[in-house]
């Protein structure tokens, strides 16, 4: 393991970096063959090859947004990026198989300990694909398909065929079109009718290689009254140069299943961080996103719910942490296509030390969507007066029974409560941490417990040395 | 800073501070030893508060003249957390709320901050379940947030919890008694007894009901930002009879 003291930024504690080892790496840049080379290394079918090269030309005719941090978009080298590079020859089912540099950063991230604490599967992806994948047995036997995405192609065409790019269609968005581009890796999970999956299942996505693209493609599937929770997490070393993560996650909830999706996205502070997030619930059953932004440069993620069948439910709770030279533009969207759908939405951020955190909102309700009901709740905590925050938020009411409500909130720590705390013994530093994991509890107690240990310490990090 | 085995906790000689510009206290002087309650009774806007806050250390007080000794040592320059650390204590007249912070969760990282260590989790667990059975308080306070909601009472229950938890040297305890129902008052009263003996208190209040419970060694008459009359706990009964006319007469 070594660790590059010039590119050490802060206290980001997973900014270490292993030597590349590459069994294939691709050269910088992207071209259409590229993508196809991409396509016939994993020997894909023809129409996922066409899939391919069509969002490839939508990706260069597309213009780049013109809302977000357009300025710092503009900064991206699409040249300057490597769009495929596989570190191991095959994915590994027992860690010990794991080629020796990977399984130590994983060790050190403490995957392989979680496994066998509290998951009920989890696959680690290494740059462009699963360098790792198990999942339980009982699991298994249930029928849960749990793989990453390659060797879900592989293994279930038919399904995925079926499915890939129905909720996010690649002409989506300019990113949305890189990803079906060269998507590589992700997770594919379908979860049978009636099946209620207890444990968590995880993904860890770890970029090692400098100026790397992570294009992971990620398809859940929850047939009808079956559950899942799906934890994500992500992080990257420190490198002065910047890389791009940009994926697609497709959720499906069938009638009457429920589908949580947890992330903590802890990007080193060079990367960007693109992502598009969305999920269809169809009657009677429930998406939630549990959205965490703590790391990367800038953020661009916005997870949307489709409320396609009568009494379906998104529960979308988000938290962002801008600290200094970042930016995270984190929101929800949530479209009432159905009557009598709910929507819950709590968006917290925290900017520090010259960070910027912005809320974008889009709340929609069609006009045949009778009886919804939504919740917008988005409150904003700024630690001193160099940050910046802003709140976007759009509805589109097309229909007169929806009860909606939206609260938006802008504060400070006051000096009371810091008086407070300091009285207790708690030093500024410490007593801006509480406050600030106080903030956050919303969210923080969605998560898994060990994920919120984690954040929790992530946070308090963040704060120390934050006192001029 | 040593044990002082004369046990002289607080000094303040010829204290002077204002608050913004404005002058609030005009020459206090005061000392407090380890196992003396003294009570600063004095009418709204006399400085009381004002001494509870600049002993403690809050920054938007500033001493333009004069000491505080605490300890042996001048603690001008000390921060607020270093003064907690050394045994120092303020149950707030309005104690802020922290949402999201969990009252079990601040009571074990106060605990921590204050003994310099994180005291081991069953014996911390008994510790708490005794100080909030001698508090009659239920154990779901300590999930709920601090002070976030609470009423009069339970904010003024969670401070003796904190004042039980922290087994200050010196307790400074701002209207602890403002906003309590004669049974709360009780209670409160008989969590401050307990610690007394080990504890420099300063009590202050507008009322004599707290001190029929916590009784005072000396009674404080605080005017105009000084101490203006001192005596026995007498002094609070002429008080609660008399007013507070016949203190400014004398001054």
């Amino acid at each position: 393991m070594t660790q590059d003291a010039n590119e050490a930024v802060g206290d980001y504690r997973y900014g270490f970096h292993d030597p590349e080892s590459a069994t294939i790496r691709f050269d910088k840049g992207l071209s259409e063959q590229v993508v196809r080379d991409i396509s016939e290394l994993k020997n894909e079918p023809e129409w996922m090859t066409d899939i391919r090269v069509k969002a490839y030309n939508h990706f260069i005719e597309r213009e780049m947004p013109t809302w977000g941090n357009c300025d710092s978009l503009e900064a991206i080298n699409f040249d300057n990026v490597t769009y495929f590079l596989r570190s191991s020859e095959k994915t590994e089912k027992n860690w010990d198989d794991v080629p020796e540099d990977i399984k130590r950063t994983f060790d050190r991230l403490g995957i392989p300990e979680a496994e066998q604490k509290w998951l009920g599967g989890v696959t680690a992806q290494y740059e462009s694909e699963a360098v790792y994948h198990s999942i339980r047995e009982d699991l298994e036997e249930q029928g849960v398909i749990f793989l990453d995405m390659d060797s879900g192609l592989k293994e279930y065409p038919e399904l995925v065929k079926k499915y890939f790019g129905t909720v996010v269609p690649h002409s989506d968005n300019k990113f949305s079109a890189l990803n079906t581009a060269v998507w590589s890796g992700g997770s594919f999970i379908y979860v049978p009718k009636g099946v209620h999956v207890e444990m968590p299942v995880q993904a860890y996505f770890r970029i090692n290689a400098k100026n790397m693209g992570q294009f992971e493609r990620t398809l859940i599937i929850a047939d009808e009254g079956s559950s899942l929770h799906y934890v994500e997490g992500c992080t990257a070393p420190t490198y002065s140069t910047d890389s791009l993560h940009s994926a697609v996650v497709e959720l499906i909830a069938m009638e009457g299943a429920k589908i949580r999706y947890s992330t903590v996205q802890n990007w080193s502070a060079n990367v960007y961080n693109l992502v598009t997030k969305r999920g269809v619930a169809y009657k009677n059953a429930t998406v939630e996103w549990v959205d965490g932004n703590i790391g990367s440069k800038l953020t661009m993620k916005y997870p949307s719910v489709l409320l396609k069948g009568e009494g379906a439910h998104a529960e979308i709770i988000s938290v962002a942490y801008a600290g200094a030279g970042q930016h995270q533009d984190a929101g929800a969207k949530v479209h009432h296509l159905a009557p009598n759908t709910t929507s819950n939405i709590l968006s917290k951020s925290i900017s520090k030390g010259g960070g910027r955190s912005s809320y974008r909102g889009m709340l929609q309700v069609t006009p045949k969507a009778d009886g919804c009901r939504s919740k917008v709740v988005c409150d904003a905590l700024m630690l001193d007066e160099d940050s910046r925050s802003d709140t976007y938020p759009t509805m589109e009411i097309g229909n007169s029974t929806a009860d909606l409500e939206h609260e938006a909130s802008v504060s400070k720590i006051s000096g009371d409560q810091l008086f407070y705390l300091m009285s207790r013994g708690h030093s500024e530093e410490e007593a801006m941490g509480l406050i600030v994991n106080g903030f956050f509890e919303p969210f923080t107690r969605e998560l898994p417990m060990e994920y919120a240990v984690e954040l929790n310490r992530l946070l308090e990090l963040e704060m120390e040395g934050s006192i001029g | 800073m040593g044990e002082m085995m004369g046990d002289e906790l607080l000094r303040i000689e010829n204290l002077h501070v204002s608050v913004e510009g404005t002058s609030i206290i005009k020459g206090l002087n005061l000392t407090i030893n380890r196992g003396e309650i003294h009570a600063i009774m004095g009418r709204n806007g006399a400085g009381k508060s004002t001494l509870a806050n600049v002993v403690m250390g809050h920054p938007a007080y500033e001493i333009t003249q004069g000491t505080i000794h605490y300890k042996g040592s001048n603690i001008e320059e000390m921060e607020v957390f270093q003064r907690a650390r050394e045994g120092m204590f303020l149950s707030f007249q309005y104690p802020a709320a922290i949402p999201g912070v969990q009252v079990g969760t601040f009571l074990r990282k106060s605990v921590a901050s204050v003994r310099g260590e994180a005291p081991p989790p069953r014996e911390f667990r008994k510790e708490l379940k005794n100080a909030m059975e001698q508090l009659s308080m239920d154990r779901s306070f300590l999930s709920r947030y601090v002070n976030q909601g609470f009423s009069g009472g339970e904010k003024k229950r969670l401070e003796i919890l904190q004042l039980l938890l922290l087994q200050p040297d010196l307790a400074l305890l701002d209207e602890t008694d403002s906003g309590l129902d004669i049974d709360a008052l009780r209670i409160v009263a008989e969590g401050i007894n307990s610690v007394a003996q080990n504890t420099g208190c300063l009590v202050i209040t507008h009322y004599q009901r707290l001190l029929d419970l916590v009784k005072p060694d000396v009674v404080h008459v605080l005017l105009d930002g000084k101490i203006v009359q001192s005596g026995g706990p007498e002094l609070a009964l002429k008080l609660e009879d008399e007013g507070y006319d016949w203190v400014e007469a004398l001054a």
